[in-house]
């Protein structure tokens, strides 16, 4: 008899916010530890929060975008959560317990059965703690507390999904929407921006609901995939045993491709919720959530279908819109191109410039050749000033390097096209003067006689001749 | 000048009849010469208090002073002060020196105001004798065998024995109205937000609140001037339009109507306080006022509220002194389970202890709906009562505290009858009234008895005018402690 595997994802995603949760003090990453901690970070006597509306923004952008306005919770209530942790300077983080600011919503996914919707139960707001550093310090631990009242929401899932693939789609669903979508968080998983909690468990067909593990802090697809695939096997060959499925939390080990015990249910705390006395409950006005709607971006799937208009193929317009960056980069100057620029553009901008970013770890607002330059030398190509190939393989790279405008690199370089008709009349009619041979050759009915004729063309004029206008006085001047 | 009023030493200094350097350091030598007996400071630092005299000094050669420029203030050790240690009354924080001032402190910095010293206070503010402070207990001016009240003790001895023109205080259920009827002058604990918890060590957040303590009406309106005020960094401050409290005081008091809860008027409260109460009432009557008998229906539930409530929000509160970042921590601990348990065992004294345990209790899981939740319904309850009151009265009347002033060691054996002494002040925490005591007797043992005020919500004005008017008509809040006399 098989098996059903379930499952149901917390997701803790960093919102995009600079300063933090509850306090000025900034959420930079990578700062030597315990220099982004301010007073009400470290948790001084005397000290209060006040809630971030950046983060509250963030939050209710993710509302409209799972569910619309009627999943936005027009009140929501900040709760503590007390327990005791080097690295939890309050001795309670502040969350959202009863009274979440966003219930229900759903994230749709592609499987192989085709879409399919993952319910949403919650996503609330909540700080992050410090980071305790056990392995640099013998006999003790190091507390940095720079992560400590970091903004995250916390993205609550129903266990709706059926296998690890569907959780890793579901997760890079998610990822995807937040980062590229609606823009709230910047998704690296290694900063710990983006961490998955998979809650596990196995049933028959149609049976009850099996007894969970949960999974803490998956911070990469690949270990969600493996840590969800090895609990399933834990979890199967334990029942299949005639043994019983203990409620607990549990790590994964990548190292050891393994997950462990951390605490059983009984060891639980008791996080003695209650509503911080010291946040009003949080109300949201009508108002608010119209001016977010307002300001949400277009979604890029609109932005593809915008793209597909324009003429480029499904294909393009897919990888033009695959990041909210080129997305941005890309419409607005290919909606201004002419049609005959566009694939020209498309092709620049997923090819050497996307190359040239990679390179340099840049995203797109970042490029060192700007919109207005591209548009200019798309011109350029388009009316024959230069050839695609010298536009392409040089001048690109010309003005990445800082050395100019089109024009200056064009005349610099030397790489203007020959587009007089008459100035190449003229070489056509020496190269076939001297290549009374191959003339004979081709009109003879060898075609390959014309390449190279052309060639000898492009080779006179050091490749400056326009091609299209050779090959045409060429046939011409042949066939005349 | 030890007796003077703030408006008189506002007079002076501004007249140059004295420097607020010669006044500080008068205060200064009043304060080492009677803090041995009473031991109302926990802090003095006479250089630093000295270094603000003279700032104070040439903001007043300049023209540039404010009411309160030059004027000491002595701070409960509740509020952190920036570069001054701030212990809280605790060994959890003995060794703690603030690297920010609070709300309230930048408030009377700004306004030029000198800082006198810390103030000596019950334990993070737990207690109505300010007997549980690590630092000893406070000593009652009128008479040293007895307490002078508590939490704000410290701060209403100093007042008292005119070792400080005034003070601050904080209120959680009843700590600078109790400790101001127990020693003879004027305290105000006014509407919840209105003086910013910014940088006031949280006992329970939503009943905290910090307040004037000084020997007139008129004195707490000047300094309330100074402390509130809306600010961004606590979310609970509200915001709302400056008001000078000083701009009512001399209405004259015609047609008030003062509502007399008959419920406070009951068991419990004893006979030579409610004489002087009764006394007071005739006074006000001679001034204008109109008596209207009122009921309270559901104030004998607000003990057992607010001591769920209280302890609830300090248990989660005080986790922050885990020994970990400030403050105390244990010399010697097996792993980190045993160094929270022997440093927090350490730092904190038996009634911090004992509510810590009580609020954890009540947030735990299974009991949470029958205490906690119960104890907000019981709030809503007694704020319902007095919405109700005043519609039919424009302030609440009666005892502040059912004694006088007891002797120390008297009731710490006993919490029960320890937290008795706060039922006619902890209603209006729980609602969030503003609620002042002032002078208007002595009782047995020739100690002083507070007329416990409370008002609608924000009528502070209203409030203070009433209590001006009547000290304008009487002297109670003019005596001194014999003995001490200046």
């Amino acid at each position: 008899m098989n098996w059903e595997i379930v499952i149901g994802l917390e997701t803790h995603a960093q919102l995009s916010t600079a300063s933090k949760m509850f306090s000025g003090g900034s959420t930079a990453f990578g700062a030597p530890p315990n220099t982004q901690a301010n007073a009400v970070d470290i948790a001084l006597p005397g000290v209060l929060p006040v809630a971030n509306k950046g983060a509250i923004e963030r939050a209710i952008r993710f509302g409209l975008a799972v569910g619309g306005e009627k999943v936005i919770n027009r009140r929501s209530v900040f709760a503590r959560k007390n327990y005791f942790y080097p690295d939890l300077p309050k001795g309670y983080q502040i969350s959202q317990y009863e009274l979440p600011i966003v219930k229900g919503g759903e994230i749709r996914i592609l499987t192989k059965n085709g879409e399919k919707a993952i319910r949403l139960t919650r996503a609330h707001l909540e700080e992050d703690a410090g980071k305790s550093l056990h392995e640099a310090f013998q006999d003790m631990s190091g507390i940095d507390l720079n992560r400590a009242g970091v903004p995250l929401l916390e993205i609550v899932s129903e266990p709706d999904m059926r296998s690890a693939e569907e959780a890793v789609a579901y997760a890079k669903a998610l990822h995807f929407l937040i980062v590229e979508e609606i823009e709230i968080c910047d998704g690296n998983m290694q900063e710990g921006s983006f961490r998955c909690d998979a809650n596990v468990s196995v049933r028959r067909p149609g049976a009850p609901l099996g007894t969970r593990a949960e999974i803490k802090n998956l911070n990469s697809f690949r270990f969600l995939e493996r840590a969800i695939e090895f609990e399933v096997k834990r979890q199967i060959e334990i029942l299949e045993d005639g043994g019983k499925i203990v409620q607990e939390t549990r790590l994964y080990d990548p190292d050891r491709d393994e997950t462990r015990s951390m605490r059983t249910k009984e060891e639980a705390h008791d996080y003695r919720y209650f509503p911080d006395p010291d946040l009003p409950p949080l109300t949201i006005a009508e108002e608010l959530i119209e001016k977010i709607k307002k300001s949400m971006p277009e979604s890029l799937r609109a932005q593809r279908d915008k793209i597909v208009e324009l003429g480029l193929s499904i294909q393009q317009a897919n990888q033009l819109t695959g990041s909210r960056s080129t997305s941005t980069f890309a419409l607005p100057l290919l909606a201004d191109a002419s049609p005959k620029e566009r694939p020209i553009l498309a092709n620049w901008i997923l090819g050497p410039l996307s190359a040239k970013l990679n390179e340099e770890n840049l995203s797109f607002d970042q490029s060192k050749v700007s919109s207005d330059q591209l548009k200019a030398l798309s011109k350029h190509v388009s009316d024959g000033m230069v050839s695609n190939t010298a536009a392409t393989a040089v001048i690109l790279f010309a003005m990445w390097n800082g050395e100019g405008s089109a024009d200056e690199i064009i005349e610099k370089r030397g790489l203007k096209q020959i587009s007089d008709a008459s100035a190449i009349e003229k070489i056509v009619d020496q190269v076939l003067a001297a290549n009374a041979k191959q003339v004979e050759d081709y009109r003879a009915g060898k075609e390959k006689a014309f390449n190279s004729l052309v060639g000898q063309v492009m080779k006179a004029t050091q490749g400056k001749a326009n091609p299209a206008q050779v090959n045409e006085i060429l046939k011409r001047k042949l066939t005349g | 000048m030890l007796n003077a009023s703030l408006k008189e030493l506002s007079a002076a200094l501004a007249q140059k009849k004295i420097s607020s350097a010669e006044l500080t350091k008068l205060f200064l030598d009043r304060t080492s010469k009677l803090n041995g007996a009473l031991n109302a400071f926990i802090t003095v630092d006479a250089e630093k208090s000295l270094a603000q005299a003279r700032a104070a000094d040439g903001r007043i050669a300049k023209d540039d002073a404010e009411p309160l420029t030059g004027v000491p203030v002595a701070h409960k050790d509740i509020f952190v002060a920036k570069g001054w240690r701030t212990t809280c009354g605790s060994k959890m924080l003995s060794n703690f020196v603030s690297p920010y001032d609070a709300h309230v402190i930048g408030r009377f910095n700004d306004a030029g105001a000198v800082i006198l010293g810390k103030t000596n206070m019950d334990e993070f503010a737990m207690g109505s004798s300010s007997e549980t402070s690590f630092y000893g207990p406070v000593r009652n001016p009128w008479n040293p065998d007895c307490v002078p009240g508590g939490s704000s003790g410290g701060s209403a001895a100093a007042v008292a024995a005119r070792m400080t023109p005034a003070a601050t205080g904080t209120d959680t259920g009843g700590s600078i109205r109790q400790p101001a009827a127990l020693s003879g002058l004027s305290g105000l604990k006014p509407t919840y937000g209105l003086v910013s918890r910014y940088g006031m060590i949280a006992f329970a957040s939503s009943l905290d609140q910090g307040g004037p303590m000084a020997k007139s009406a008129q004195d707490l309106a000047l300094l309330l001037n100074v402390m509130a005020g809306f600010d961004p960094n606590d979310s609970t401050s509200v915001e709302r339009a400056r008001e000078d409290y000083v701009r009512d005081l001399e209405k004259p008091l015609a047609g008030l109507r003062i509502g007399v809860p008959k419920e406070h008027f009951g068991e419990g409260l004893a006979a030579d306080v409610g004489k002087e109460v009764e006394a007071a009432f005739k006074e006000l009557e001679k001034l204008g006022a109109k008596r209207v008998p009122i009921s309270l229906p559901n104030s004998g539930l607000s003990v057992p509220a607010y001591y769920v409530i209280a302890p609830a929000e300090a248990s989660s509160n005080l986790s922050r002194f885990d020994g970990v970042r400030y403050g105390h921590r244990a010399k010697e601990y097996r792993d980190l389970a045993d160094m929270y348990r022997r440093t927090r065992a350490e730092g904190f004294g038996a009634e911090v202890r004992r509510r810590i345990l009580i609020g954890t209790y009540v947030l735990s899981h299974g009991y949470y709906d029958a205490y906690y939740i119960k104890a907000q319904k019981i709030r809503r309850l007694i704020a319902n009562d007095f919405i109700e009151a005043f519609k039919r009265c424009d302030l609440v009347v009666g005892p502040t505290s059912p004694t006088v002033a007891f002797k120390i060691g008297a009731k710490a054996a006993d919490p029960v009858q320890m937290y008795l002494n706060d039922i006619y002040t902890i209603p209006a925490n729980l609602a969030g009234l503003p609620a002042m005591s002032i002078p208007c007797g002595f009782g047995k043992g020739k100690l002083p008895v507070g007329l416990h005020i409370v008002g609608n919500y924000f009528s502070e004005a209203r409030m203070l005018n009433a209590a001006h008017q009547y000290q304008k008509a009487t002297d109670w809040h003019q005596r001194a402690p014999a003995g001490i006399q200046p």
